[in-house]
């Protein structure tokens, strides 16, 4: 132990002294907050999209006659993207191909006529045009997916609007009312209303005329009722099906907090494993190792302090993140110790995965890229969910992602950093073997730093 | 120290073969030959680096300080902080006297302060050497120690280490300088190809020239060693 402690110092002195190191152990987390903190306090921005109405100022869309009451599709669509208001066609389109907007969408004039042909014997076919510009495979699904949700929405606004008259006029032949026709206002007696008449005025007719007139009364009670049970299914029609999310699986951190804890993450597994990986290959580089291996200390000794070394760097760099990350979110410091305890399991994880790496490269400038290539896939393929792939591939990273500490470690800080994440015993428990595995391979690994 | 029967294999290769050799007290022993002869080999056989296949290495009473071709230390610590932390590690009751006792040795002790890093690369041999005395070595190991110095700052070496010698320690040095082994050496081992071909005082092989390959015999001390390796068969 004697040993391990003049050890830890020296590597304080040696990162001390390179300046750029430290500012990057330092810089680089902050900048990681902050960009996390940005990008989970703002919200996306709106996409810009370019609206050209062509359609006649004052056209409305009617039904059985009656001009239904205006939609406002351009104000719904302009609540869900930014608009960017054009003159003209050619206008439009170059803005899309300038890429100052993502798309445009025209309204042609004839699209109200073509809405209102749908009533008729000879319907058309209404459409909206839209312009875009798939300069690559990211930004054509993008376009694609915002448009299609904001047509579903305009589908959806005037079909509800259409739902609503019909379930008006229904309303008025069931129980009757005031209608407006060409500036007059003429009462529509109901149904409900003719076959209280007709049961009433049945006594004074001749027994002979009466059952045909109970007929007609029949059938009036029977068109009230049938129309009645129509009014909720034409309300329905507009939006058939409801959603009902049940939640399965457990209850999941809110999304914030999982962002900041992907970010704390990846910000610990790089600081150590880089670290780590490092300074047991600087060891090499500078010869040093197998003069201390030469009885001075243990290679166990050596490889404890390289972990040891590489968590507390990560955990005072992942606290001082932590703290970045209290400006843009709340965070509950009250849960300090479950922290503390996911860091420090974590980092002792990622350290001992990062010795395993150092000792399998002899250069630093090696160990450092390797570090990278190896970290960062597995970072981002540990955030990968479940459904986002096929399930055989998902099945296939699933096993590939719990080889490495990055996964557990993301579990482990989610859980300690809010209550409603999955339990922290699990991924505890899943570092710790990760921890007796990487360091029995970096012991294993390391005897070859003996040969000269 | 004494090695017996040595024999090191590297895969089919035999790196060392059957080598023996005793040296005393006080005694600087220059191990010669061309390159691959094994002679880093057999340096780190007896510092404990490396462990041979056959063969036994007795080391004198008390520590056997090695000192490495490469510099071992760290570049981006000052000459102070790298023998502090060395004898630290060794466990020294008084580590700064330590320290101060070998700046004082190697010559450096105005430059305690300096980056090691920014030091010729002499220096930084004489701070390599002065780690290697912390344990206070009866007998102490050299791998190359002048390669890549300047003829002033290998002279310097030198002295410095005959006056180690000088003092009783026993010292033994590898190097394919064959001059530098003749001026220093008070006695030659000579590998070629793992195999010992001679061991014995500079003279000694001057005379086993003369006698094996005599065409070469007053010829410079490098021509005539070659000479002898080639009759050899090396």
């Amino acid at each position: 132990m004697r040993g391990v402690r003049w050890l830890l110092l020296k590597d304080l002195q040696i990162l001390r002294r390179s300046p750029l190191q430290a500012v990057l152990l330092i810089a680089y987390p902050i900048l990681i907050a902050v960009l996390v903190g940005f990008a989970i306090s703002r919200g996306p921005e709106k996409p810009r999209v370019v609206f050209l109405n062509e359609v006649p100022a004052g056209t409305r869309i009617s039904v059985g006659g009656q001009q239904l009451p205006q939609a406002n599709v351009k104000g719904r669509i302009c609540r869900r993207v930014e608009c960017v208001v054009v003159h003209d066609r050619d206008e439009a389109e170059a803005k899309v191909k300038s890429g100052e907007a993502l798309a445009a969408l025209i309204l042609p004039a004839n699209l109200v006529n073509k809405i209102n042909s749908l009533s008729t014997l000879t319907p058309g076919v209404p459409e909206v045009e839209v312009m875009v510009n798939e300069e690559n495979a990211v930004k054509a699904e993008l376009v694609d997916d915002r448009i299609t949700s904001l047509l579903a929405q305009a589908n959806l606004a005037i079909a509800r609007r259409i739902g609503s008259e019909g379930g008006r006029y229904l309303n008025l032949i069931v129980n009757g009312g005031n209608f407006p026709v060409l500036g007059e206002t003429i009462h529509i007696l109901g149904l409900r209303a003719s076959a209280n008449i007709l049961q009433a005025v049945t006594p004074a007719l001749p027994k002979p005329l009466r059952p045909s007139l109970e007929e007609v009364t029949n059938f009036a009670a029977q068109a009230r009722d049938n129309l009645d049970v129509a009014k909720p299914l034409i309300d329905r029609l507009a939006q058939p099906i409801a959603v009902d999310k049940v939640v399965i699986g457990g209850e999941s951190p809110p999304l914030e907090i999982f962002a900041i804890a992907v970010a704390a993450t990846l910000t610990l597994a790089f600081v150590v494993v880089l670290l780590v990986a490092g300074s047991l290959a600087l060891e090499r580089e500078e010869n040093a190792f197998p003069r201390l291996t030469r009885g001075l200390v243990s290679t166990s000794g050596l490889l404890g302090e390289k972990v040891l070394l590489g968590t507390l760097v990560g955990l005072a760099v992942t606290l001082l993140m932590l703290a970045g990350m209290q400006f843009f979110v709340p965070l509950e410091w009250s849960r300090i110790g479950l922290w503390l305890l996911a860091i420090l399991v974590s980092g002792a994880a990622l350290g001992a995965a990062g010795a395993a790496l150092g000792a399998a490269a002899r250069e630093v400038r090696a160990v450092s890229l390797l570090a990278f290539m190896v970290t960062l896939p597995v970072a981002f393929l540990s955030l990968v969910p479940s459904g986002a792939v096929s399930s055989t591939v998902f099945e296939a990273i699933r096993y590939f992602t719990a080889l490495f500490p990055f996964k557990p470690a993301l579990q482990a800080i989610t859980s300690a950093l809010d209550e409603a994440g999955p339990g922290i015993g699990g991924p505890l428990l899943h570092l710790a073997i990760l921890f007796l595995a990487y360091s029995f391979i970096a012991r294993f690994a390391l005897r070859r730093f003996s040969s000269v | 120290m004494r090695a017996s029967g040595i024999v090191k294999r590297y895969g089919e290769r035999e790196a060392l073969r059957g080598v023996s050799f005793e040296a005393e007290a006080g005694e600087l022993m220059a191990v010669i030959g061309p390159n691959g002869a094994g002679k880093t080999t057999l340096l780190s056989i007896l510092a404990g680096i490396a462990t041979p296949d056959e063969g036994e290495v007795a080391a004198p009473d008390g520590e056997v300080g090695w000192v490495p071709q490469q510099a071992a230390l760290y570049r981006r610590l000052t000459v102070e902080e790298n023998l502090l932390l060395f004898a630290r590690l060794e466990g020294h009751e008084d580590p700064r006297a330590s320290v101060e006792e070998m700046q004082e040795l190697t010559g450096l002790g105005e430059r305690r302060g300096e980056i090691v890093a920014r030091l010729s690369g002499g220096n930084q041999q004489r701070i390599n050497i002065a780690i290697g005395l912390l344990s206070r070595p009866a007998a102490l190991l050299l791998d190359e120690p002048s390669v890549g110095l300047d003829p002033r700052q290998r002279s310097r070496l030198w002295e410095f280490v005959s006056a180690l010698a000088g003092r009783g320690t026993t010292v033994i040095f590898s190097t394919h300088d064959i001059q530098e082994a003749e001026r220093y050496g008070g006695r030659l081992l000579v590998l070629a190809d793992g195999e010992a071909l001679f061991d014995g005082p500079p003279d000694g092989l001057r005379e086993a020239v003369r006698r094996e390959a005599p065409e070469a015999a007053d010829r410079d001390f490098e021509t005539a060693f070659v000479a002898y390796l080639h009759h050899r068969g090396h």
